[in-house]
């Protein structure tokens, strides 16, 4: 039995997802708003980055699913267990149980440093010590490991070969069928990047996701693949855990900035005079305080509070979820500022505009003309700013645990996984694969994120784009 | 002209006091005096002698804002508002928490941080704005295209893994400079050769992205070509009309950042253990003191508005519109 | 005959848009003699432009030249390497712009500009530049060219920023001059002036110009010969004096019925049906033929030769095959029977004409000493230092079913009176009384309801519709917000709105279905007829038209403008009728005023007002807009200097200082209003002092 648990964050991120849904909904049922976006699908940069930013978001979302197991208690009562796990958690099982003593190098059989045994004939030998997980199954361990490590990631390659070719079949089949020609014809045009949408670039992007992720699971299931760290906690499942509060931060902080900015950025522009002064006054107030160090106060003053008022979370994982709610709050509170200057002087451009004239002959309600006339024209800077600001904070997020006013130190985040590696590089030998682990994961991560921000932005930019008006769509109608 | 710099000045002080205002109330407000003492004593159980004790000592032991028991002009001043706000505004900053003068701590760090951030600054600029105009005069074609997807790729990397790459690549591996340290005079130069190199390659994906921006924006215009009709070469088309007219967004951006610079890097001074005033914010953030963080963030807003008023000076000096208003 | 300064043979400028490629330019050839000016004309998007900026070499980076030869005395341009080119531009081909306030570099001062040029073609320094500089300034007619060297492009009027680009441009003394629509964005007095000057620099260096322009008027004005440009090709080629009397090809001719003008007035306009076709297409026969009246069968399935007819003139038009004999049946441009448009507009009938006199008290809306002024702060405290005085003082009065045409060039506070009239820009004092009630004052509840009564439409039909509403969910919203038909249900509109935008639809010429379209899927006139309907959906009895056609092509002006007078027929809605273009209102007005800084200087019925016009101004600005009549000879009154500043008006008569016959007193005194009739009013002292007046 299991007993769901739903944390702050989990409670915002199941809110942000309906909004997305319902956007994606709206743009789907109107034809000049799925335009735009119809030229993200068709740039092969984006679509492949947005595949491999959905596998993230995947992580993420399993991540998310919170729930707490249940222990048989003596007297028929069930109790749950205080630690909260997530579906993630449950699927890659083993990586998180399977815990070394201290450090180990990715794929290692033996602990990375000596320690003092005691052999067999009762001797203290200084030796590598066997790990408890790490090659576990092998028989003999020095003839074994190479072949059994090749073994498995060859396997796991092919398995993901022939994952990948599912894929490759069904988008084979459906340009097909749309083209209306056989598979084969399907095939080489999507080879010659001929197709509109960029399939090639999608089904490549799927591929290398198969091909690193495949053998990767292989080998995990035996090995550490990226080693331990000091505690001798997978490296991997760290890495793995880590996403989820950098997704959280890149998406609920825009989330909750995003209401603010809209509005004070609308009403600045459009109703001017001593409302904008009002507004500009607060947001360039707020923008001229160094953010680290509204951060780091803001940080500090909540940490004294949640120590005074410990009774108010019970666990470390409702702190550690306040405070990574916290973060993001005040991630928002520094970052509204820039949107909501874009916003506004969109809106004193727009509130010029003739229908807006218009609107106002016909005597409509200035909180109609803000909402029918000036909202919808200026989304698309509004969705540019998200899509861009989110590789901006995850990278943010690195920083700012990195100094200590980040996420919970309880919680794992490629801040602190950053910032344990560093002293682990001062090691002699050095212990490089935690940061390496930290340092792909962020790379592949917010570049995917900027490579999807920037087809989004050439989409619907129209500085970038060039603006054409579709001449005489119903011809007869203009004489 | 000087009526409009008076203005913002003037604009500038309500800034100021909304900054006070607002970081009292997140440091007052939320948490009494007590639960300070109390989280810096440390122990749960502590005495309410020691608490008093530690309020007494470093002046938290008035009320907030106004002081009921006292008379005339003690109304307002003999109160924690006045004694760690209002004296901020003639840069009294007082002591810290663990006593130390700030004031003092400031002018004596504040060097060391300039001496890294200013090169930063002035290199990473002529860098990124170079590699800016290389990339516009060969847009469209691969130079263009490469130069983009290196860009990216360089913005995508954490700051982090450009100071601890580079500590490890330049520092250890090639032992071709200290990792960190300092020192003080020309002799610092070996220690400072590093972090300015690391803080110009983090800095340039960002920058010459944006600047390619503006200058690609700034080429479509009609006056280029204009500028094109008359025969002009394509160099002096982007040197003499492009970059001159593009110097005003760029100025928008660039000269804010200037008198900030004295605040120096958090990550770069602790990376390479350099004493200015970034570490000493770190250090300050790390062991709560709050009077620092407190005075940093006072300083901060007083160097963005400076920031902002030197902006306000250098368009009249790049935009004749502004220059004959 | 010797040969051409520029020959332009089979020239094809390929646009790549997507995947599509747009031939906007698609086999031209024509010759420039030198001293010739040579004018291409046609509607927008019919690749004139681009026509110009291929012989410059100066195309934007999606377009291509993909075939053919642009000759300067026998060099072929297009195979010049870049270098070689750089020296052809600005020295031997220099090119005027169409927006002065864009082709000046905002941050180098005029001199500077021009000096630049000088230094890369001449090798002129130091004090002799600084010479040729000021010869030039000099050469344009800019006064104080000494002190304009130092001033930035803003510090300058549109008309002086045109000046100084010619000045770039001949510099250093051009062969050929192209000069794309550089009068366009100028209002009329400056554009005569302007016209003027490249007329007179033309003839005194003998230099050959390349006109592109959309407007007949500019053309018949100095252009020696002159091309007809439609879809990508030249369709007709002749001499000026020969094209304005007979245009051959049907194109020309409906270019010519569709201009707006007094003797049409009783009739509709000629219209050319349907659009300009898609140039991603490929044709295989006239790309006239579907809007061509006179369309034989194979003109839809060849493609028409090029027939020359006479050494520098001929057309591209089956109908003058030498096998036809005939050709088109020749008729006077200008005076085209009506009966001839096969157009799909019913002939309009005319508004009962009201007589002379305006019956003071049938009124529907009386403006009285209507004032709009803003204020300027400055300084430390942002006091108010003084006022833009952008409408000081205007009375008038628009009778049911009438239409007022309001005219004068751009700054003369015209627009803001139509505002100031909506309270869409508060008017600082004055009344306007609609059907007796001032509805300044009125609060903003009781406003809303008088809203319904008055409406406006304006000018740019790309911002007049918001282009994330779709065409029904526009003309709703002032039903909704005004309650007219009865609000729909959660789901959309009722069917009462619903049925009622159909037919508001058909009113303005469109089908119906199209109200589930978004803005962007029509093209302008389309746009224009939407904001129509948007603006007829409450039923209102006035409607301020906002320059409603100066956006658009003539041919598409012509549908609007009766469509317009078509629903004053049928409804008798009353307009006021904003516009700087004399001609539209010639045509579609019944009274006239004439605004000049803030007042109106002259007023009266149409014909009395132009016939007669009696303000020095309003002589001017007749004299000044270009007639395509190139019978009639006009002498243009050259105004002098640039409209002052609205802020610091002219002591006395505002227009004494451009006055050609200011007289000492006029700058003492603003003049009286002087009746010259029943209805004919202007303001000037030269009859309220009973001065002698030369007529």
């Amino acid at each position: 039995m299991i007993k769901p648990v739903m944390l702050w964050t989990d409670a915002l991120v199941f809110l942000l997802l309906a909004v997305i849904t319902f956007f994606v909904w709206t743009v789907y049922r109107h034809e000049h708003l799925a335009a735009p976006w119809r030229k993200v699908g068709h740039s092969a940069s984006g679509m492949a980055a947005l595949v491999v930013l959905s596998c993230f978001v995947l992580i993420g979302f399993l991540d998310t699913l919170h729930y707490r197991v249940s222990i048989p208690g003596k007297d028929g009562k069930t109790t749950y267990a205080v630690e909260v796990l997530s579906a993630l958690d449950a699927m890659v099982g083993p990586l998180r149980t399977q815990k070394e003593k201290t450090y180990s190098a990715p794929l290692a059989t033996h602990l990375f440093a000596k320690e003092t045994l005691q052999g067999a004939d009762g001797r203290e030998i200084r030796e590598f010590p066997r790990l408890r997980y790490g090659g576990a199954g092998l028989k003999d361990v020095r003839r074994d490991h190479v072949p059994d490590v090749l073994q498995r990631a060859a396997l796991g390659l092919g398995a993901g070969l022939l994952l990948w070719m599912l894929p490759v079949a069904w988008v084979c089949r459906r340009v097909a069928r749309r083209s209306k020609s056989g598979l084969r014809a399907a095939f080489l045009s999507i080879a010659r990047r001929e197709t509109q949408v960029p399939w090639h670039a999608i089904l490549l992007a799927i591929g290398a996701v198969c091909i690193v992720a495949s053998p990767m699971a292989a080998l995990a299931s035996q090995y550490h693949v990226f080693g331990t760290d000091k505690v001798g906690q997978d490296v991997l499942y760290l890495a793995l855990k880590s996403i989820r509060p950098g997704l959280i931060i890149g998406t609920l902080t825009t989330l909750v900035m995003l209401p603010f900015a809209l509005a004070l950025g609308i009403m600045a522009g459009y109703f001017r005079g001593w409302v904008d002064d009002v507004i500009q006054y607060l947001y360039t107030t707020l923008h001229s305080i160094p953010g680290v160090l509204l951060i780091a106060a803001a940080v500090l003053m909540m940490q004294v509070y949640v120590e005074n008022h410990g009774s108010l979370f019970p666990t470390t994982v409702e702190r550690a979820d306040f405070r990574l709610l916290f973060l993001c709050l005040i991630l928002g509170v520094t970052s509204w500022t820039s949107l909501c200057r874009l916003l506004r002087g969109e809106s004193l451009k727009l509130r010029e505009m003739e229908y807006i004239q218009a609107a106002h002959a016909f005597g409509v309600s200035h909180a109609r003309i803000m909402i029918r006339h000036i909202l919808p024209n200026v989304m698309h800077i509004v969705l540019i700013a998200v899509v861009m600001d989110f590789s901006g904070l995850v990278l943010a997020e690195a920083v700012l645990s990195y100094i200590g006013i980040g996420v919970d130190p309880s919680m794992n985040s490629f801040g602190s996984m950053i910032n344990s590696a560093r002293l682990e590089m001062a090691r002699e030998p050095m212990v490089w694969w935690s940061l390496a682990a930290a340092f792909s994961f962020m790379l592949v991560l917010v570049l995917a994120a900027n490579l999807f921000g920037d087809a989004v932005r050439d989409a619907l930019d129209p500085r970038v784009s060039t603006r054409k008006a579709v001449p005489a769509a119903p011809a007869k109608a203009a004489a | 002209m000087t009526s409009y710099l008076i203005r913002r000045a003037v604009y500038g002080f309500f800034i100021l006091v909304l900054v006070n205002l607002l970081t009292f109330a997140l440091f007052f407000f939320v948490n009494s005096p007590d639960d300070m003492a109390r989280a810096q004593l440390g122990a749960k159980r502590v005495t309410a002698d020691a608490i008093t004790k530690w309020k007494q000592e470093r002046g938290y032991d008035k009320p907030l804002i106004l002081n009921t028991n006292s008379s005339g002009a003690g109304v307002v001043t003999n109160t924690i508002f006045f004694d760690k706000s209002v004296k901020l505004f003639v840069f009294d900053f007082g002591r810290s928490d663990q006593g130390r003068d700030i004031g003092y701590d400031i002018g004596t760090r504040m060097w060391a941080s300039l001496a890294i951030a200013l090169p930063v600054f002035v290199v990473g600029l002529l860098v990124t704005v170079t590699f800016a105009l290389l990339m516009t005069l060969f847009r469209a074609t691969y130079v263009d295209f490469w130069g983009v997807v290196i860009c990216v790729a360089m913005m995508s990397i954490s700051s982090l893994f450009y100071i601890i790459g580079g500590q490890f690549v330049i520092g250890k591996l090639w032992s071709l400079v200290p990792i960190s340290g300092y020192d003080e005079g020309f002799s610092a130069f070996k220690f400072l050769i590093l972090p300015m190199v690391i803080g110009v390659l983090g800095g340039i994906g960002a920058s010459t992205r944006w600047y390619r921006t503006i200058f690609l924006e700034e080429i479509s215009k009609d006056y280029v070509r204009t500028a094109r009709s008359k025969g002009l070469p394509e160099l002096r088309v982007l040197f003499r009309h492009v970059l001159q007219n593009a110097m005003i967004p760029i100025l928008t951006g660039v000269v804010v950042v200037i008198p900030t610079l004295f605040l120096g890097s958090l990550i770069m001074e602790s990376f390479f253990s350099i004493p200015g005033l970034g570490s000493y914010t770190i250090d300050a953030i790390q062991s709560q003191d709050f009077a620092i963080v407190r005075a940093m963030v006072f300083l901060g807003s007083v160097l963005y508005i400076t920031g902002l008023i030197l902006t306000d000076i250098s368009y009249t000096l790049a935009d004749p519109r502004v220059r004959f208003e | 005959m010797s040969a051409p300064l520029l020959r332009v043979r089979d020239l094809r400028t390929w646009i790549h848009a997507g995947e599509n490629v747009v031939r906007a330019v698609d086999g031209l050839s024509f010759d420039i003699a030198r001293g010739e000016t040579f004018a291409l004309v046609g509607e927008s998007g019919c690749g004139k432009s681009m026509t110009a900026l291929s012989v410059m070499r100066l195309l934007p980076e999606a377009a291509l030249i993909s075939s053919g030869a642009v000759e300067l005395d026998g060099v072929n341009l297009l195979a010049l390497p870049e270098t070689s080119m750089r020296d052809v531009r600005g020295g031997r081909i220099a090119m005027i712009f169409q927006e002065p306030n864009l082709s000046l570099n905002p941050v180098m001062t005029a001199g500077e500009q021009i000096a630049e040029t000088l230094r890369r073609h001449t090798p002129l320094e130091g004090d002799a530049l600084e010479a040729r500089v000021l010869e030039m300034l000099d050469a344009v007619r800019i006064p104080d060219a000494k002190q304009r060297r130092h001033e930035y492009a803003f510090q300058l009027s549109g008309g002086m920023k045109q000046r100084v680009m010619i000045a770039i441009a001949l510099s250093c003394n051009p062969e050929l001059l192209v000069a794309d629509e550089p009068t366009t964005a100028l209002d009329v007095t400056i554009q005569a002036q302007i016209l003027e000057l490249l007329r007179d620099l033309q003839k005194e260096r003998q230099m050959s110009v390349l006109l592109i322009t959309h407007d007949l008027g500019v053309v018949a004005d100095v252009a020696h010969r002159v091309a007809v440009m439609y879809a990508g090709e030249i369709v007709e080629t002749a001499d000026s004096g020969d094209f304005f009397a007979a245009p051959r090809h049907p194109y020309a001719r409906k270019l010519f019925d569709s201009l707006p003008t007094a003797n049409k007035r009783g009739r509709p306009l000629a219209v050319i049906p349907g659009a300009v076709p898609p140039l991603t297409r490929v044709f295989e026969g006239c790309r006239f033929v579907e809007r061509c009246e006179h369309a034989l069968p194979s003109c839809s399935s060849s493609v028409p030769a090029w027939i020359a007819l006479g050494a520098a003139s001929g057309v591209r038009c089956q109908l003058y095959a030498p096998e036809m004999k005939s050709g088109l049946p020749a008729e006077s441009p200008t005076a085209s029977a009506p009966a001839q448009s096969t157009s799909a507009q019913t002939p309009v009938p005319q508004a009962p004409e009201l007589g002379a006199q305006m019956d003071a008290s049938n009124a529907l809306l009386r403006v009285n000493d209507l004032k709009v002024h803003f204020p300027i702060r400055k300084g430390l405290l942002k006091r108010t230092v003084g006022h833009v005085h952008a409408v000081d003082g205007v009375s008038f009065a628009i009778p049911r079913g009438r239409t007022l045409g309001l005219v004068g060039e751009s700054g003369c506070g015209k627009t803001t009176i139509g505002k100031g009239v909506l309270r869409l820009i508060e008017p600082t004092s004055g009344a306007v009384l609609y059907d007796g009630e001032d509805l300044i004052g009125l609060t903003r509840k009781r406003l809303r309801e008088r809203r319904r009564h008055v409406q406006i439409i304006f000018q740019d039909p790309y911002a007049s519709l918001n282009p994330r509403m779709r065409v029904a969910e526009t003309i709703e919203e002032g039903m909704a917000a005004l309650g007219v038909g009865e609000a729909g249900g959660s789901r959309g509109m009722g069917t009462e709105r619903m049925a009622r935008i159909d037919a508001l639809l058909v009113e303005v010429g469109l089908p119906p279905d199209v109200k589930f379209r978004y803005p962007h899927e029509f093209s302008g006139g389309q746009r224009q007829r939407i904001a129509i309907a948007r603006a007829l959906a409450v039923d209102p009895q006035l409607i301020i038209c906002d320059e409603p056609t100066s956006a658009l092509d003539v041919s598409v002006q012509a549908q609007i403008l009766n469509l317009l007078k078509d629903l004053q027929a049928r409804k008798g809605l009353s307009y006021l009728f904003i516009t700087h273009n004399i001609s539209v209102v010639e045509f579609i007005a019944h009274e006239l005023a004439v605004m000049y800084l803030g007042r109106i200087v002259e007023h009266g019925l149409v014909d009395e007002v132009l016939r007669e016009p009696r303000h020095p101004y309003t002589r001017a600005l007749l004299s000044a807009v270009p007639d395509v009549d190139t019978a009639t000879q006009r002498q243009i009154i050259r105004l002098q200097g640039d409209l002052p500043s609205p802020v610091h008006p002219p002591a006395g008569c505002h227009f004494h200082p451009r006055c050609p016959q200011a007289m000492p007193h006029c700058s003492v005194r603003y003049p009286e209003m002087v009746l010259y009739g029943a209805t004919h009013s202007a303001c000037c002292h030269l009859d309220s002092h009973g001065s002698a007046r030369k007529a």
